[in-house]
């Protein structure tokens, strides 16, 4: 019956205008709330202990969402270079009590919560904390170890509990030889730059997050300039020793035959000297800026 | 035996043609979709999330067909009479019983056999060969299933002599109290006297503990779950179900059929 | 001298009534009745008068206060003795999601028939009540009648030796209570035993040798229909047309009238006097009969007892 017909597209045509209006408020709804969104962090409950008891017996798949939960809130607040990370803690600290072998929690912290701002959150103690649970809970993850060491050499510059720390890795018979020459050699000379630099070049090869492998590589590039630097300098001191005055121009050290060429950075910009004869970055290069922000 | 036999096979008939086993179709949808979405999200822990995740959904969904429809297995053939041409027949109740509670198992155990293959396929597609330690999947599934045997057990028991309301909200409340009867047990805290901590503990045995059957946090991992675990909590089971049936088959027995 | 298929002593029945349960009140009081073997016996009453729950007390569905029965010799305690006993519950209701065929094969397989035996069974009772055609349609599409005659069906399926019927009329429409009552009579000439609840008084009068009246959970009188209500005549009933409006006659206004007919209810020895007062009046007299007393209104008489007692116990 054509009437039937009729009223039943009718029907469906106001329908579909009926969701088009929906979608359309939904918009302006969107835009008005963001007008007042405020910034705060929210975590409902804090309480691991809690939030624990409420996941019944799901507590690991829990784990899994507040994981992501942690990775977005990071992932935001470097997007909006906001240096406020206080929440990445609790986040960690429920997500690590719901499933307590989640071990890229336990390395995400141990990089994210230790780093001082902008990068992480500055909380080398809460990292140790972090880790120290990790190894409790997975006593055969010699990387954990690892990380404790690195947090205690990097950021706590605590270097006698940064070598114990490679010493108790050391232990595990998966381990690298080198965490064992590595815990003699913080004991003796605590912080260098070839140390430095063999560190988070492990960490940078080993990782597989990409958000740890990114600061990992931004270490190494301010790294190898200090290496740099010091090796150029070593060859300014041969310089003098050799002709008596400091050298005023990186050419005169290719030319004295120190050097085979003027060295670049990683940025392909060459070294330059200052009036002290010491080498330093060039003040084009991008590097220097990124040296500055690791100051802080 | 052959009287439980024949109330089984009808019962899983039943379950069949009432269209229970559609909720496979949602299970399969959602772990589908899991493993879309994880695909997405690589944080190193695709496998941790479909595994955890795959079995959170078979323990709940399972949960609510052995707490609904235990439950309705006994009240609604005594709401809908059809109880009362079957006890008419040469039957003792107690088989009665029995029988429903093997045909809902049954169902069960089909529902989670099948959830535990897309569970597989799914996380096939996320990480191509399969290891030696995913069986243990298979073992954490089975443990699932032992659990939802006791929730079928005490539905019934419950539904043996309360309204279908109070039954369904009696089991749901003795498994949440279940979970966490481990945690009575192990209890530490200073202000309880002595011999409230007795009567505590007693209550925690009571208890049906389901964290005996909970090896998620160790699957979703690729750990290994001890055989002797498997064993004993399958002896477990099978004893706390044995009591619990026990006693729904001696209040059914003497309850008066309206 | 035959046996007692059925014997109940002292049967009561008590259910809790009140506020907070704490009264109870007595459904069923010391029933003590017999049905021989091979009769076919109707239990009559109104509703609620404790018909049902002698029947469910009998086939152990509710457990009795105090008292005992057997069947067939056996305690109604023996579940085996189910075997040869056949029950048809009251508005029976079956698992809606199975055919006819699967149901009845599904109740048969209680009786330890072999598969062969229990396929021919399901097929001969299907065609005994009629539901043949219907056979594999779902039971949840059945109406009321149907699901009646599959309740028959699986009643009489094992060929037991007694067969308890629960309202077996009730919600049929003439021809399905015609059909019903049909098979009561086959199985009466198979010599069963046949037990049966009604409050339909011309069934029991037609099919019952023997008929108990129970009215307030207490037998009232148990016997043949005749026996119950004595045979003495009451009186004579004569129907009569009468054209002209001719209302000077007492007897006319003492008649009920429907359009041009009356009807006239007097004593027997009144009979010709009045037959000549009505000749006289212009009257056609359509038809004589004698007024034979009913169950039915020896029913009602109980009924109205009843009521008075229980609402002078109330007053006092």
């Amino acid at each position: 019956m054509k009437q039937g017909w009729i009223a039943g597209t009718g029907l469906n045509v106001l329908l579909l205008l009926g969701f088009a209006v929906v979608c359309v408020l939904q918009g302006r709804i969107d835009a008005e709330r963001q007008a007042i969104h405020e910034e705060r962090d929210e975590l409902l409950m804090r309480s691991p202990g809690l939030v624990k008891k409420m996941s019944l017996e799901y507590a690991p798949l829990m784990g899994a969402i507040y994981w992501t939960r942690a990775v977005q809130y990071y992932g935001e607040k470097t997007h909006d270079q906001d240096r406020n990370l206080e929440t990445l803690w609790p986040l960690l600290d429920i997500t690590t009590t719901l499933d307590p072998h989640l071990l890229a929690a336990y390395r995400f912290g141990a990089i994210f919560l230790s780093e001082a701002p902008p990068r992480g959150a500055g909380r080398p103690d809460l990292a140790a904390t972090l880790l120290e649970r990790g190894l409790q809970e997975n006593p055969d993850q010699w990387r954990l170890y690892q990380d404790l060491g690195n947090v205690y050499y990097f950021d706590a510059k605590d270097y006698p509990n940064a070598s114990r720390a490679f010493l108790d890795g050391s232990k595990n018979p998966a381990a690298p030889i080198w965490m064992k020459a590595m815990a003699a050699k913080i004991a003796a000379d605590g912080e260098s730059p070839e140390t430095s630099y063999f560190l988070w070049r492990d960490v940078y090869q080993t990782a597989t997050d990409p958000a740890i492998k990114k600061t990992a590589e931004s270490h190494l590039r301010s790294l190898k300039v200090d290496l740099d630097i010091k090796a150029i300098n070593a060859m300014a001191d041969a310089y003098e020793k050799q002709t008596g005055r400091r050298p005023k121009r990186m050419s005169e050290l290719v030319q004295a035959g120190l050097l085979t060429e003027i060295p670049m950075d990683s940025e392909g910009c060459p070294y330059v000297l200052d009036e002290g004869g010491k080498a330093e970055l060039d003040s084009n290069s991008p590097l220097r800026v990124e040296k500055l922000l690791d100051k802080k | 035996m052959k009287n439980v036999y024949t109330v089984a096979t009808n019962t899983f008939r039943e379950a069949v043609r009432d269209r229970v086993l559609y909720n496979l179709v949602f299970f399969a949808l959602l772990m589908m979709g899991a493993a879309i979405l994880v695909g997405q999200i690589s944080l190193g822990i695709e496998q941790s999330v479909i595994v955890s995740l795959g079995l959170t959904a078979i323990s709940v969904i399972g949960l609510f067909i052995a707490i609904f429809i235990g439950v309705s297995l006994v009240s609604k053939e005594m709401d809908k009479r059809t109880l009362y041409a079957l006890l008419a027949k040469p039957v003792e109740r107690w088989e009665f019983l029995l029988g429903k509670f093997a045909g809902l198992v049954m169902t069960l155990t089909i529902n989670t056999a099948v959830m535990a293959l897309g569970l597989y396929v799914a996380l096939w597609t996320v990480k191509h060969p399969l290891q030696s330690s995913d069986v243990y999947i298979l073992v954490a599934v089975y443990l699932i299933l032992l659990k939802l045997a006791i929730l079928v057990a005490l539905a019934l028991l419950f539904s043996c002599f309360t309204t279908p309301f109070l039954a369904i909200l009696f089991s749901a409340g003795i498994y949440v109290a279940g979970v966490f009867a481990q945690n009575l047990r192990t209890m530490q805290t200073v202000d309880i006297a002595p011999a409230a901590m007795r009567i505590l503990k007693a209550v925690s045995y009571a208890l049906p503990n389901f964290e005996n059957f909970n090896v998620m946090g160790a699957v979703s991992h690729g750990r290994v779950v001890p055989g002797a675990l498997v064993a004993h909590a399958t002896l477990y089971a099978v004893a706390y179900c044995a009591i619990v049936l026990a006693e729904a088959a001696a209040v059914f027995s003497r309850r008066n059929l309206k | 001298m035959s046996n007692p298929a059925i014997e109940i002593e002292n049967l009561s029945k008590e259910y809790p009534t009140g506020f907070l349960h704490l009264k109870t009140k007595k459904s069923l009081a010391d029933l003590t009745m017999q049905v021989q073997e091979g009769e076919v016996f109707g239990f009559l009453g109104p509703n609620g008068a404790g018909k049902s729950t002698t029947i469910k007390l009998l086939m152990r569905l509710i457990f009795p206060a105090s008292g005992t029965a057997r069947i067939l010799g056996k305690s109604i305690d023996d579940v085996k003795m189910h075997q040869s006993v056949g029950y048809l519950p009251e508005q029976p209701y079956f698992y809606d999601y199975l055919t006819a065929t699967e149901v009845l094969d599904y109740f048969a397989r209680f009786h330890g028939l072999t598969p062969n035996d229990r396929r021919l069974r399901v097929e001969m009772m299907l065609k005994k009540v009629g539901l043949e055609t219907a056979r594999k349609i779902q039971l949840r599409k059945y109406s009321k009648g149907m699901l009646q005659r599959v309740g028959l069906a699986q009643a009489i399926l094992h060929d037991p030796q007694v067969v308890v019927l629960d309202e077996p009329m009730s919600g049929l429409d003439p021809l399905g209570r015609r059909e019903v009552r049909d098979i009561i009579l086959e199985l009466k000439r198979e010599g069963r035993t046949v037990l049966f609840s009604t409050h339909i008084l011309s069934d029991a009068e037609m099919l019952c040798d023997r008929v108990g009246v129970i009215v307030g959970g207490k037998l009232r009188g148990v016997g043949t229909a005749g026996e119950i209500v004595g045979m003495k005549t009451e009186g004579m009933e004569i129907l009569f047309e009468l054209r002209c409006n001719k209302n000077d006659s007492p007897l006319v206004s003492r008649a009920t009238r429907t359009g041009e007919r009356y009807r006239l209810q007097l004593p027997e020895d009144e009979l010709y006097a009045t037959l000549e007062e009505l000749k006289a009046a212009g009257a056609r007299i359509l038809s004589v009969t004698q007024i034979k007393p009913t169950l039915e209104a020896f029913f009602m008489n109980l009924v109205e007892d009843d009521r008075a007692q229980a609402s002078a116990v109330e007053v006092s």
